[in-house]
């Protein structure tokens, strides 16, 4: 239930009245109201500036600090008014939240002061509204990020009893934590370059004899050019196998881009060395050399601006896809025009629509060349069109394409969209679980308030006198669990219960009843529940062979079996995973749930709903009893003395 | 000279095309949408309704100042333009049961509050509902319950009207209850209704048979004086 529509509970309430003509059963006792006293205006003093709201607003919300008795500690006595030592800007924020039920987070503030007053307050951050939300979170990752940048300098302090191995892939991956690593690094990159460097060289044709043709220098120096060749494969190699070596994960290692790129880089030599004598092949061998020149991008590893480009592209696809796709199709479009415009000419060059592709090409990007250029005037309009629109066709994309380079050059944007989506999920799991939260916080009391009800029908003997020093301990306890208007609102639809003579279950529950459908008919009831009548529950069945048991085994409740096991443990694995999705923290973190009753997760969970199965008197709770999330363990205790 | 035919015709469709990719990138458009101003901002955004003034809700109300006062605010906070359309509250409404489908009953209770039948509930028809309910006699309880259930306010109540109402009733509840709701068990509950309030058998229940049998039977009038205290 919304905290803002709690002003319509007195509304909803007296709707209720509608109800009651048609109803065959009596209503339920209205909760009353122990300490009724008129809504008041409280003080509330931070750091000297006043606020003031009306009690009932603070109380809207009793899992925080403000909605709960956990105020009282900050209360002055002699100025009658509550102090709080905090942040008066950002307990604006707080206050308003109260107020209107939306939580904002302010630009102007910083976002770890915020987070602090936020879990001072006992506000989960979750709940902000959805129009500061997306602040909030990119805020809270650069600050993630910026704390993770400072502790990675602060990592590269030696670590003690690393392996050697794990040694030496950190110096692989970051040059500068030792002097070899230095070393290492320039040593490769230095080669790399002369690799490079003699690849261009080879085919530069050097000066010759003068009754020779100009031969490239990769010829005339054979042997020179060989050894060169070889000392920089030998070098890549070695440190090709010592980065296998060194890598945790040998197979990722190598699947990934660079371990591939050195592969293809030192292949050629040996591929040349195995078939240098076999003819047919030395086109293709040529063709190998091609591939030398992929030793270029080793440079990556030691360039981050490098990276990032790849990077950009990689995940410019789409963008770099569309330009692709828009300049084909106007390729096509004005190479066609341009064929049948100078189809006539003579001499045209325009020899055919393919041919016409080069033209419109060049002309497109504005190059230009002028080895085809039309002759006739529909050529010449056409032509100038081509160009003009080539000029938007390639304008547009880029921007995307630059402006995507500088983003991800300032943050690493995808594994952050991975975190922020399980982030997310995780949010609306939990905005969806508070939700859920109310009706379940209903089936929770509803069983208190039952069980506080089966304490005082009840007329055996024993639970009498057992019952007067427990039912007042219960009613202490339940008098501190639910506010009032939780309390009022539960009676709510408890009367809707009673009018239509049916009751609210837990879903699971519901699955769980329907599948077993048909096990057992529904055992009488107690006689001072006879006049319901109508219900014969056809379609759920009770599995009050569980539940026959109990009351045999009613006189050993300490030594009970969880009968209703594979329930109750999917109950239990149902629990560890709600919670799961929340925080460990404090019973605060929920917006309106009530965590300290299904906190203690421990087996005996499993025998207290059998416990209150065990009652006889009110049987429209006992299925209804291994349906709920298990109680604390002040509830332990009473259900085991009163089910001797 | 056929040439030239494919000249034009090449010519044409060049043309089609450019003024097509214009279009896309949006320098067009202005041409072909001359014709539509934007004038759907004009329309004014917030009717807004004050209440009366508070001593005269006093007279015509039950509830003291303070209780006024405190109404007042929850209802302001909830619609700040002063008057509740049916689909805020329906939402509120919903709102207090999360299970099940509360909109056919909102309706029904919209009607039941909305006196003037204008479509929007103001503050004063909200108060005096509630007086009534909250601070009025039995019989003016039973009244506005008959009011409610009399959904063509035709001074009758015929078995679709208490069946629609009973329905409506069942939805709340929602797919998750024990027992299940079978498709049949609102209209029993109607017929069971109809065998009790019903004396002469005529099929329908009139005003007079209503209050007659609600006032003999002890369950309803002891669960009328339930929400005395909800203020």
């Amino acid at each position: 239930m919304a905290a803002g529509v709690a002003a319509w509970l007195p509304f909803a309430r007296a709707a209720a009245i509608g109800w009651m003509p048609v109803a065959n059963l009596p209503m339920p006792v209205a909760p009353t109201e122990k300490n009724k006293r008129q809504d008041e205006v409280i003080i509330l003093n931070v750091s000297g500036r006043r606020f003031q709201t009306w009690r009932n607003t603070l109380d809207r919300y009793p899992d925080t600090l403000l909605g709960s008795s956990e105020k009282e500690f900050f209360y002055n006595e002699e100025t009658k008014e509550y102090f709080f030592d905090r942040d008066p800007d950002v307990f604006r924020s707080v206050l308003n939240f109260y107020r209107t039920g939306k939580l904002h987070y302010p630009r102007y503030e910083c976002i770890s002061s915020y987070d602090e007053e936020l879990a001072f307050f006992g506000i989960v951050p979750e709940i902000i509204g959805d129009c500061c939300y997306e602040e909030y979170k990119d805020r809270k990752r650069e600050n993630a990020e910026r704390l993770m940048d400072d502790q990675e300098d602060n990592k590269d302090a030696k670590l003690p009893n690393m392996t050697f191995r794990e040694t030496m892939w950190r110096a692989f991956e970051n040059p500068h934590t030792s002097t070899m690593a230095l070393v290492f690094y320039y040593v490769t990159g230095f080669f790399i370059a002369v690799s490079v460097i003699t690849n261009v060289v080879e085919t530069v044709p050097c000066g010759s004899a003068p009754n020779q043709k100009e031969v490239p220098c990769g010829e005339r120096y054979t042997v020179a050019f060989f050894c060169m060749d070889t000392a920089c494969v030998m070098i890549f190699t070695v440190e090709y196998l010592m980065r296998l070596f060194a890598a945790p994960n040998r197979y990722r290692f190598m699947r990934s881009v660079m371990s591939i790129i050195d592969v293809v880089a030192i292949l050629p030599y040996y591929i040349g060395l195995v078939m240098t004598d076999n003819e047919d092949v030395s086109g293709a061998f040529v063709t190998l050399r091609v591939f030398r020149v992929f030793r270029i991008f080793k440079f990556s590893r030691h360039s981050q601006g490098l990276r990032i480009l790849g990077y950009t592209l990689k995940s410019c696809a789409s963008e770099l896809g569309f330009l692709l796709f828009s300049l084909t199709m106007a390729i096509i479009i004005f190479a066609t025009v341009m064929f049948y415009a100078e189809k006539g000419s003579s001499s045209s060059k325009f020899t055919s629509i393919p041919a016409s592709f080069w033209y419109t090409i060049v002309t497109m990007t504005t190059l230009g060349y002028g080895d085809m250029v039309p002759k006739t005037i529909a050529g010449k309009i056409f032509g100038s069109i081509c160009s003009l629109s080539g000029v938007l066709v390639i304008a547009l994309p880029v921007p995307v394409i630059v402006s995507n380079f500088s983003r991800i050059y300032h943050q690493n944007q995808r594994a952050d969209k991975r975190r922020a989506q399980k982030v997310q999920k995780a949010r609306l799991a939990r905005i969806r679980l508070s939700k859920a939260g109310s009706s379940s916080a209903f089936l929770h009391s509803k069983r208190n308030g039952l069980f506080n009800e089966a304490l005082e029908l009840t007329q055996l003997p024993y639970k009498m006198s057992l019952s007067e020093q427990s039912s007042t301990k219960e009613e202490q306890h339940l008098g501190k669990s639910s506010s009032l208007l939780e309390s009022q609102h539960h009676h709510l639809l408890h009367c809707l219960e009673k009018t239509t003579n049916h009751e609210f279950v837990d879903e699971q529950y519901y699955q769980q009843s329907y599948l077993e459908g048909g096990l057992q008919n529904y055992p009488p009831r107690s006689p001072s529940l006879s006049s319901q009548d109508g219900v014969t529950g056809t379609c759920c069945s009770r599995r009050s062979k569980k539940h026959n048991t109990p009351l045999r085994n009613a006189s050993a409740p300490a030594h009970m079996q969880p009968l209703t096991h594979p329930q109750t443990h999917h109950h239990g694995l149902q629990e560890l995973s709600t919670i799961h999705i929340q925080p460990l923290s404090t019973s605060r973190s929920s917006l309106n749930m009530r965590i300290d009753e299904p906190a203690p997760l421990n087996c005996q969970s499993s025998q207290i709903t059998t416990a209150i199965i065990s009652i006889p008197t009110p049987p429209v709770t006992t299925p209804e009893g291994d349906a709920h999330l298990p109680t604390g363990p002040s509830h332990q205790n009473v259900v085991k003395v009163s089910a001797l | 000279m056929g040439i030239q035919d494919m000249e034009l015709l090449a010519i044409g469709v060049v043309v089609i095309l450019f003024m097509a990719v214009l279009k896309q990138f949006g320098i067009l458009e202005p041409i072909s949408s001359f014709e539509d101003s934007s004038d759907s901002d004009l329309e004014l955004s917030t009717v807004r309704h004050q209440p009366e003034g508070l001593d005269q809700l006093q007279a015509q109300t039950k509830f003291t100042r303070k209780e006024l006062q405190s109404l007042y605010r929850g209802f302001k906070n909830e619609c700040p333009s002063g008057l509740v359309d049916e689909e805020t509250f329906k939402s509120i409404y919903s709102q207090f049961f999360p299970q099940g489908d509360a909109s056919t009953y909102a309706h029904f209770l919209f009607n039941a509050f909305d006196l003037d039948r204008n479509g929007s509930i103001r503050f004063e028809d909200f108060v005096i509902g509630l007086s009534v309910l909250l601070r009025g006699s039995v019989t003016e309880k039973l009244n506005w319950a008959f009011n409610l259930y009399d959904i063509n306010k035709d001074g009758y109540i015929t078995k679709e009207e208490m069946l629609a109402i009973m329905k409506s009733i069942y939805d709340m509840m929602g797919r998750y209850t024990y027992p299940c709701v079978r498709d049949e068990a609102p209209s029993e509950h109607v017929d069971k209704f109809f065998q009790k309030m019903d004396r002469n058998r005529d099929g329908v229940v009139t005003i007079e048979e209503f209050i007659e049998t609600c006032q003999k039977d002890e369950n309803i009038m002891n669960s009328m004086q339930l929400f005395e205290n909800v203020i």
